[in-house]
């Protein structure tokens, strides 16, 4: 009974954390972003003190349900083991535990999150690892999905569907979230929960915890006739039928055992408070702060930016100008920005980086096709902003209301206006004033501050061209201006960003 | 002629339900079909053949068609290799042997056309019928360049693509449009007089190679003026004008009221051909108050009917020139003309009224066609224009945010829009260059509209309060 509640619960927990990531118009967000909010690390990470101090008490209590209900790449692993089960039935058996694998992850993901290694922490957190595989697979899938019942929308003169972009962001997620699948993928499908109870680090510290929960699963001796279905059923390789224990600090709570056993030998019930010990450890080691600076960033920007003198290909006027069709419009190359730069709400690059556990739920947010993963070393995967595709719109806050780490704070539409995350910067040979001769006031009229004027050449002649001045106090960065210009591939204005967001 | 047919209009929906609904959605949401402006309504009835309304020229005695097929918007379609478009030769030489069929004998069209491909493909079209079984128009699009080799070469072009050896009728082509700071007056001079091309083409007429010379216009009235009254030199067989039962009174931009355009043209004698019957399709979807106006008079009559009914009317109009994309309008505008019901005192009286509630309508004076394209900056300019005007049509452009069907006409704009342009090719993205604004022979100010249709995207993305 037990099982099946937990089967179907984790099922739900499942399907809507991946709907955090799939769904594109911000609703699910409303009523199930706490599902995000409520896994272990970035929780710790957020400082959320109220989600780590329940997570620890549910822990104590009732044992890793956590694992095996609330993390979605635990039970993404149950899923995987699940369909290897119906190949090969009872293939399970018991292991000891790799105790010096488990704690030095643990530890190195301790120190990983003291000294800001990002990398290290996006790595190991099991949430994260989950998110890249939602945003790398599932949501174009998703989406191609939806694009396809638009276009039937379309013929149909409905409105329901919107068709939307579909864009794989960042080759070095991608291959990570594949990697990773194919690891914990295999480790699943020959070892259930190996990578759980060998890996995880977020495993082990609850199994820390887990040793001394008060509802615990036992093996009742007298009823006990040794036939080994519990232990050839364990994914976590737990249960240890010559001994008749169970490792306690590596069961996910997931009640199969209690499920197989014929003769009613598994007990899942609260021991005596008497023989409870003292528990020690705290598991919210992110409060301590580190005073190490932002390590630079070294940029590996696929498209480097090799020639200026790249030309807008125009269609200038023929000998016979006909009518119709369309010019070419090249795409849009990434400008190369001395500082990277993060969204409103994550005030400062520092902040972004030591909170952030690059789960991509931002990223899947974004709307406006602005954030995309870093693919520089120091920031791996996490979230930056670039303005090829869009800008950040004055109406969006959809990645500071998902944000589960604390690397992007809440804010409002209103404070957003007045938030700087950087500069706009103009580029005189690129612009299109200089290049092509012609009069364009994209950038001033594209400006929701309005910090963009326009001045003319020669103050003289009012007929002569005018160029852009950006008001740098008034800027806030959003990344319209860039986004907009009819310079390509490079945009003649682009944002550089800045360390700590200003406030204007 | 409900009861001519037996039926009415439910009925024939019965019947002919597929195309005719799909026409009839066109014409009453905020929908975008295909890139080419909807001309005509839904084809009613069986199309009569032999009953063609038929002009005869004053001059030279041509009998023409009063339905004359305009080839400035043939179908297009995707190329095999994906790698663009191109003109959908198939179905326009269906449409061609249709409309022949029927009695259309006078196709128009011109250098620039689609890109440059109307003229082939016309040809080709036209190639498989007898050579005196149609009247061919073409113009000489010299806009850019006016040298006098180029206007000849655009001229002996017209002919290989034509695979013709006479053009029946020869227009100089938008006369009275100004061209990058060249008004309109200086720009016919340096096309025609300067460079001595009218001579050319008036020696071209004595040889028999141009049967009829005359001219297109759109613009300043003293050019118009000045052009017409070269007729004691040159002679004009015709001229071809912009009238339609909105530019008669309430001509927009830079063009002319078509009352006075038709009046001097009746002074001289000099017979009308006409154009933008429909205003590019604006005249096919009316706000819903003026389409219950007219359905009162005539329930059986979509607007494109009246519209062409007040094209044709007039006894000095020898065609009218529609540019038929679809069958369904082809057979429509057949049906319309098969014969015309010229139309009463009463029905001159309705559509003033109608006129009056377009022009004080929200409409930009867009009739889609295509001459400020491509815009260098990529920008879908017909088709950011379309849209709204689509949107006004249906009755869902909103005045506030307090309107009570915002969110439903939030979505249907923001949707649509995504659906009938390119996010790249948006409002969003035009530059103000103006570049546009001298081919655009409804001198719509481009660049302005295009920020006010930014403005009102802005306001429902934003969901501000406005």
């Amino acid at each position: 009974m037990l099982y099946k509640i937990r089967r179907v619960v984790a099922a739900v927990f499942f399907a809507l954390i991946t709907l955090l990531f799939l769904d594109f118009t911000g609703t699910a967000h409303l009523w199930f972003g706490w599902l995000a909010k409520a896994q272990l690390l970035p929780a710790a990470l957020a400082v959320n003190v109220t989600v780590i101090v329940l997570l620890a008490v549910v822990t104590l209590l009732f044992g890793r349900v956590y694992c095996s209900v609330v993390c979605p790449l635990g039970v993404l692993q149950d899923g995987i083991s699940g369909a290897a089960g119906r190949r090969r039935k009872n293939r399970f058996r018991y292991s000891p535990a790799k105790s010096w694998l488990r704690y030095g992850l643990l530890i190195l993901l301790a120190a990983a999150v003291i000294f800001t290694g990002s990398a290290i922490v996006s790595l190991l957190d099991p949430y994260a690892a989950y998110g890249r595989m939602a945003s790398s697979f599932f949501v174009p899938a998703y989406r191609w999905g939806n694009n396809l019942l638009s276009w039937f929308a379309e013929r149909a003169d409905s409105y329901a569907f919107y068709s939307t972009e579909v864009w794989v962001k960042g080759g070095v997620t991608f291959g990570v979230a594949a990697v990773t699948l194919l690891a914990v993928g295999v480790l699943a499908w020959r070892g259930g929960r190996t990578y759980c109870n060998t890996v995880c680090p977020v495993g082990s510290l609850l199994g820390l915890l887990s040793r001394f929960s008060i509802f615990r699963m036992t093996i009742n001796a007298e009823k006990c006739k040794k036939c080994g279905l519990c232990e050839r059923n364990c994914k976590a390789s737990c249960i240890d039928v010559k001994r008749l224990t169970v490792d306690r600090s590596r069961c996910v709570a997931c009640f199969g055992c209690a499920e197989r056993c014929k003769f009613g030998a598994m007990r899942y019930a609260p021991v005596s408070v008497g023989k409870k010990k003292s528990v020690g450890s705290r598991t919210d080691t992110a409060e301590e702060d580190s005073a190490s600076g932002m390590s630079r960033r070294s940029f590996m920007s696929i498209a480097g930016i090799f020639a200026l003198t790249q030309t807008v290909k125009t269609v200038r006027a023929q000998q016979l100008k006909v009518d119709g069709g369309y010019a070419e419009i090249k795409d849009k190359k990434a400008s190369q920005r001395k500082t990277p730069i993060v969204p409103p709400g994550a005030v400062s690059l520092h902040n972004m980086n030591k909170h952030c556990t690059a789960c991509q739920l931002c990223v899947s947010a974004c709307t406006n096709s602005v954030l995309r993963p870093s693919t520089s070393f120091a920031t791996l995967m996490q979230p930056e902003v670039s303005y090829e595709k869009g800008y950040c719109r004055p109406d969006c806050i959809a990645c500071s209301l998902v944000c589960p780490t604390g690397a992007i704070l809440k804010i409002a539409p209103a404070d957003k206006s007045a938030i700087s995350v950087g500069k706009a910067t103009w580029v005189a040979e690129r612009c299109i004033v200089n290049r092509d001769k012609v009069q364009c006031n994209s950038c001033a009229s594209s400006c929701p501050s309005g910090a963009v004027t326009l001045v003319a050449a020669d103050p003289e002649d009012e007929k002569s061209l005018k160029f852009p001045v950006i008001d740098g106090e008034r800027c806030t960065g959003c990344g319209a201006c860039e986004n907009l210009c009819p310079a390509r591939p490079f945009s003649a204005v682009y944002v550089e960003g800045n360390v700590v967001h200003h406030s204007i | 002629m409900k009861k001519k047919n037996g039926f009415n209009r439910r009925d024939f929906l019965k019947l002919f339900g597929a195309g005719a609904v799909a026409t009839g959605a066109a014409a009453s949401g905020c929908v975008s079909r295909s890139s080419a402006p909807s001309e005509g309504g839904a084809a009613i009835g069986e199309t009569p053949t032999g009953q063609m309304t038929f002009r005869t020229h004053p001059r030279t005695g041509d009998v023409i068609s009063l339905l004359g097929y305009g080839c400035m918007r043939w179908p297009l379609k995707q190329k095999a290799d994906g790698s663009g478009e191109e003109i959908d030769q198939e179905r326009v030489n269906e449409l061609v042997d249709y409309a022949i069929a029927h009695g259309v004998n006078y196709f128009d069209t011109a250098p620039v056309y689609i890109r440059g491909w109307s003229e082939a493909a016309t040809g080709i079209a036209l190639k498989r019928h007898p050579r005196n079984k149609f009247f061919l128009a073409t113009k000489m699009s010299n806009f850019g360049d006016t040298g006098r080799q180029t206007a000849i070469d655009i001229y002996h072009k017209s002919f290989r693509d034509l695979q013709v050896d006479y053009i029946d009728y020869y227009l100089i082509h938008n006369v009275g449009r100004p061209n990058e700071g060249v008004d309109g007056m200086e720009m016919f001079r340096r096309r025609y007089i300067d460079n001595g091309i009218l001579d050319f083409l008036m020696e071209e007429r004595r040889a028999g190679r141009i049967r009829n010379l005359g001219w297109s216009f759109h613009g300043e009235k003293k050019v118009f003026d000045y052009v017409l009254a070269m007729e004691d030199d040159v002679r004009w067989d015709f001229c071809q004008i912009q009238l339609n039962y909105q530019d008669w009174r309430h001509a927009t931009g830079r063009n002319i009221n078509a009352e006075y355009l038709h009046g001097e043209l009746v002074k001289r004698n000099i017979p009308a051909i006409i154009m933008e019957p429909l205003l590019g399709g604006r005249l096919a979807r009316v706000p819903t108050r003026a389409l219950s106006m007219m359905k009162e008079v005539r329930p059986q009559d979509n607007p494109a009917q009246w519209a062409f009914r007040y094209a044709g009317t007039p006894k000095n109009v020898l065609t009218v020139l529609s540019g038929m994309v679809y069958m369904e309008y082809l057979r429509e505008n057949i049906h319309t003309y098969s014969p015309l019901v010229p139309l009463s005192e009463q029905e001159y009286g309705l559509l003033e009224r109608v006129t009056d509630v377009l022009v004080n309508s929200d409409y930009i004076q867009c009739t889609e066609c295509q001459y400020c394209m491509p815009c260098p900056y990529g920008i879908d300019i017909p088709g950011t224009f379309g849209h709204y005007n689509r949107c006004v049509s249906a009755g869902k452009i909103l005045k506030s945010a307090n309107d009570e069907s915002y969110r439903k006409a939030r979505r249907e704009f923001l949707v649509g829009y995504d659906r009938s342009v390119p996010k790249l090719r948006q409002a969003d993205h035009c530059i103000g260059c103006n570049i546009c604004i001298s081919h655009c022979p409804q001198s719509i100010n481009i660049s302005t509209e295009m920020q006010r249709i930014n403005r009102y995207v802005e306001n429902l993305k934003q969901n501000i309060d406005f």
